[in-house]
């Protein structure tokens, strides 16, 4: 296992190993399947529908926007497709999304174990979230929800006309796969590692899981029970935040952001684990001040739950309270900083190469500097006052949600790839959706930041006419997004069928899951590894042969 | 006044502290240009200048730095309290509702904004303002959250259902300013929007005096009060009386029967109109009956302006000079209202 390819390098092609992938092919190896990787194809692929879905639902609210009257859809309509847009995006998408694919598949390799701790909880956690995801995707087509994704009360408990119930059950449903999710990534990272990987041996996307997870296990039965509660009001009339039978609409927005305020961080700790491992893998270079970007997961972890009330700034809460969640905000301002400065130091007198996962890691870190930033106008709180509500937030979400998680996911999926499908994709058109992406997201969303400012308001149908300009920029933009976004399920589906065989390690990183096959096997090493190699130690002293490698690439340049 | 008119793509700026909003956004900006650029400056020079000339090169390995490290954990967090003080000082003026105000209702409804002046004229998604004049304006809602934007003046506040929410703002600009309601609020959320009017005092005097006014809401609650509602009964009438005496309260702590003392504001005296039982005051049976369901927030709101009144405190809230007093025949309200009222019952 300290060897690469050795065996290959002559060029001859051996029987091919049996690796997840070829250990059987029925139906029901695949539905009853313990191995992580699997369920996490399975994953993959739903993951990937709702995001479908989520994304049809974006282009057809960019389309709305084109022109200021609410002309394409009535505004009964739009209401429910930005509500749908916003479910399905964050309950069904962003946060299962690096997670549930890559963490699942991932941190069992990383460590060097042979799957994670709770095989069937595992496979358990994948069935609810198919229970939760065809509950509310049944409530869509019966006619679908139009109280925004946040279901603020009394709008969501009494209010609206649509199936808020079914929904809620749906998401309330969902919950329970991200907090058996992180149950199993938290003991797996305790009790699965191999001998030697120290826990200031694990690569740093592991740390961000293991951050990751305590979010979920601390705050997503928050959400459940507050949806809960939204059921029991709607469907039994108690009182509970509906001022009119004595309850308290504030108590639903304390409420769902004490989960939701966190549940951000559930979107983006992930993406910054995996851009950690894409900024040190492609310079070659350990990355700066390893402890400093672990431990700034565990403070925004902790951090993220003490702010939850910034999003309630001119909600009626108290001035004082608002003051102490400002000065809170600030404060999480500062680990997140640590992070980037210590990525841009990372390249500092690497060997860096310019891999399209790497194009993705570059544009990932100049837009969450953007939305970082963005962050920081609307954590100051007598701006807020003006900025919130508007397109300002909208932007400022996209910038961390799509500039960050889902850049991070592209760049992930982009960077093993070939460890999860045995197939090189073509870098070609790797690189020219990677530019696509950026540009288009950018065009996208930086007009809104200006939209915001100028006042108008988000979740609108129609809007004034003195708007239109900046929305023509933002629907163009947009359309180059969609065409970026299309392009890598076009080519990485390609490469399955057609794309040349990847070997075990193509790159020559050192992480763990690159010391075994291409696709791995079954129980993912031939023998238990023993690390005795620092993280991110790229020379040959961490077992791997370079020259070796080399010799390979002559033979075949494109692996 | 600091004028940004000359920013582009930028709002019109028309209350007093809306340069505050403006500068705080222009330092932040500053702050975001200025890492932004030297960031991904960084990264690019470091990119070109270590791009890979060897394959599988083992480049000098870094482990980090600690002063670097609290060099840059200071630095952020010095920048992000500045941030912090600057947005507390302005969020302070933007809430800090000062003395001497004109004070108006509002109600917002799906999908109107009802608005009532203190010396009665009603508007409805139109609010007529003097320039120069702190107006302050005291909001509920019939039906669900509503949020009161007014992006010329960089101020907005939720309207919660249940309870009083309070902004304040003085027009600096005569002019038209748009209203948004900006708190997501059902199918027509977008066309809940209007114009607020400022105008100079004179032009505002005429406004009023053109416009066909109605009891003032001291007036309306009076009304309620001795006669619709029957609250005299007990509340007026001497040492003898059932219900807890009302004069010279407002903004007084009163003492209740579990012993707590609260402040008499208006929350204090809407809540013990809908929910009598809830706070009693020292002395007092709980007795009263609730009113929940049979007045409206817009008899609710007359009803504490009134009994604000007996405190003497009402009289300085008025926009204009006391005008003549309004007579029994202009009762009359727009059509909308009078349906509005009836779906509050």
């Amino acid at each position: 296992m300290d060897n690469v390819d050795a065996m290959k390098l002559d060029g001859s092609l051996e029987e091919p190993k049996v690796n997840y992938l070829t250990n059987g092919w029925s139906l029901k190896s695949w539905l009853l399947t313990k191995d992580h990787k699997r369920i996490a194809i399975m994953y993959l692929i739903s993951v990937s529908a709702f995001f479908f879905i989520g994304g049809i639902y974006a282009a057809t609210i960019r389309l709305e926007l084109l022109t200021p009257a609410s002309d394409l859809l009535e505004s009964g309509t739009y209401n429910k497709v930005f509500t749908q847009h916003g479910i399905i995006m964050v309950f069904f998408f962003l946060i299962p999304s690096i997670p549930a694919i890559l963490g699942n598949f991932l941190i069992p390799l990383m460590i060097g174990a042979k799957d994670l701790a709770f095989p069937r909880i595992n496979l358990l956690s994948l069935y609810i979230y198919w229970i939760g995801g065809a509950l509310t995707l049944f409530a869509l087509l019966q006619g679908g929800v139009d109280t925004g994704w946040t279901f603020y009360a009394p709008y969501s408990t009494t209010f609206s006309n649509s199936y808020v119930l079914l929904v809620g059950i749906g998401i309330f449903i969902n919950g329970f796969s991200s907090i058996l999710t992180g149950l199993n990534f938290i003991v797996t990272t305790h009790t699965m590692r191999a001998p030697g990987m120290t826990w200031f041996r694990l690569p740093l996307f592991v740390w961000a899981h293991y951050a990751t997870s305590l979010v979920m296990i601390l705050g997503t039965p928050v959400v459940a029970i507050t949806l809960l509660l939204v059921a029991i009001e709607r469907f039994a009339g108690v009182g509970i935040f509906d001022p009119a039978i004595g309850g308290d609409p504030i108590l639903f927005q304390h409420l769902f952001w004490f989960y939701s305020h966190p549940a951000v961080y559930i979107m983006i700790l992930p993406g910054m684990g995996v851009i950690s491992e894409l900024i040190s893998n492609f310079a070659r270079k350990r990355i700066f001040g390893y402890e400093f970007i672990a431990f700034s997961s565990l403070a925004i972890a902790v951090f993220g739950f003490l702010v939850w009330g910034h999003h309630m700034f001119v909600s009626g809460q108290s001035v004082y309270a608002g003051l102490v969640f400002s000065f809170l905000t600030m404060v999480v301002a500062v680990p997140s900083a640590i992070k980037v400065f210590n990525w841009s130091a990372t390249l500092y007198k690497g060997s860096i190469s310019y891999d399209t996962p790497m194009l993705y890691a570059i544009g990932f870190m100049g837009l969450f500097l953007i939305g970082g930033l963005t962050g920081l106008f609307l954590g100051s709180i007598g701006l807020t006052v003006h900025l919130t509500e508007t397109y300002f937030i909208v932007a400022h979400f996209h910038y961390v949600m799509v500039g960050g998680q889902v850049i991070a996911y592209l760049g992930g999926i982009h960077y093993w790839w070939p460890k999860i499908t045995g197939k090189l994709y073509s870098e070609f058109w790797g690189k020219i959706s990677a530019m696509l992406v950026f540009i288009g997201f950018n065009l996208t969303f930086f007009p809104q930041f200006i939209l915001g400012y100028q006042g108008m308001p988000r979740r609108y149908a129609a809007y004034p006419e003195e708007f239109q300009v900046l929305n023509i920029f933002s629907t163009a933009g947009a359309s180059v997004l969609a065409v970026g976004m299309t392009l890598p399920v076009l080519y990485l589906v390609h490469s399955l069928i057609w794309g040349e065989k990847a070997s075990a390690n193509p790159y020559m990183h050192p992480g763990l899951e690159w010391r075994t096959d291409s696709p791995p096997p079954t129980l993912n090493f031939d023998e238990t590894p023993v690390v005795t190699w620092e993280a991110y130690e790229f020379g040959e002293e961490s077992g791997m042969d370079l020259d070796a490698a080399r010799r390979r690439d002559e033979v075949s340049p494109a692996a | 006044m600091q004028d940004t008119n000359w920013v582009p793509l930028f709002p019109e700026q028309a209350s007093s502290f809306a340069w505050q909003v403006d500068y705080l956004y222009f330092y932040l900006i500053a702050i975001s240009v200025f890492f932004t650029v030297g960031i991904v400056a960084a990264i690019f020079y470091f990119v070109i200048r270590y791009r890979e000339t060897k394959k599988y090169a083992t480049p000098q390995q870094i482990h980090g730095s600690i002063p670097l490290e609290l060099f840059w954990s200071f630095v952020p967090f010095v920048i992000s309290m500045t941030v912090f003080l600057g947005g507390a000082w302005v969020y302070w003026t933007q809430y800090t509702v000062p003395a001497d105000t004109m004070e108006v209702y509002v109600v917002g409804k799906q999908w109107m904004w009802k608005i009532q002046h203190p010396s009665g004229q009603r508007e409805i998604n139109e609010l007529h303002v003097p320039v120069g004049r702190k107006v302050k304006l005291t909001m509920t809602t019939e039906d669900v959250l509503h949020d009161f934007f007014i992006p010329a003046f960089r101020t907005k506040a939720d309207v919660v259902p249940g309870r009083y929410t309070t902004m304040w703002f003085e027009a600096t600009k005569p002019g038209k300013y748009r209203i948004f309601c900006a708190e997501y609020c059902g199918l027509n959320h977008s066309g809940m929007g209007g114009w607020v009017y400022v105008l100079e005092q004179k032009d505002y005097d005429n406004w009023l005096a053109g416009n066909v006014s109605d009891q003032t809401p001291v007036q309306a609650g009076e009304d309620l009060f001795t006669n619709k509602l029957g609250c005299a009964s007990c509340h007026a009438g001497g040492p003898s009386q059932r219900g807890a005496k009302l004069e010279g309260i407002y903004n007084k702590e009163v003492k209740l029967a579990n012993g707590q003392t609260v402040i008499a504001d208006d929350d204090y005296i809407r809540n013990s109109i809908l929910n009598p039982g809830g706070q009693v005051v020292e002395g007092y049976q709980p007795i009263m009956p609730t009113f929940k369901g049979q007045v409206s927030e817009e008899q609710l709101v007359s009803l504490v302006a009134y009994i604000k009144s007996l405190s003497g405190d009402a009289a300085a809230n008025t926009g204009a000079a006391p005008k003549a007093s309004p007579t029994a025949e202009t009762q009359a309200k727009p059509a909308v209202e009078k349906a509005g009222e009836k779906e509050g019952k």
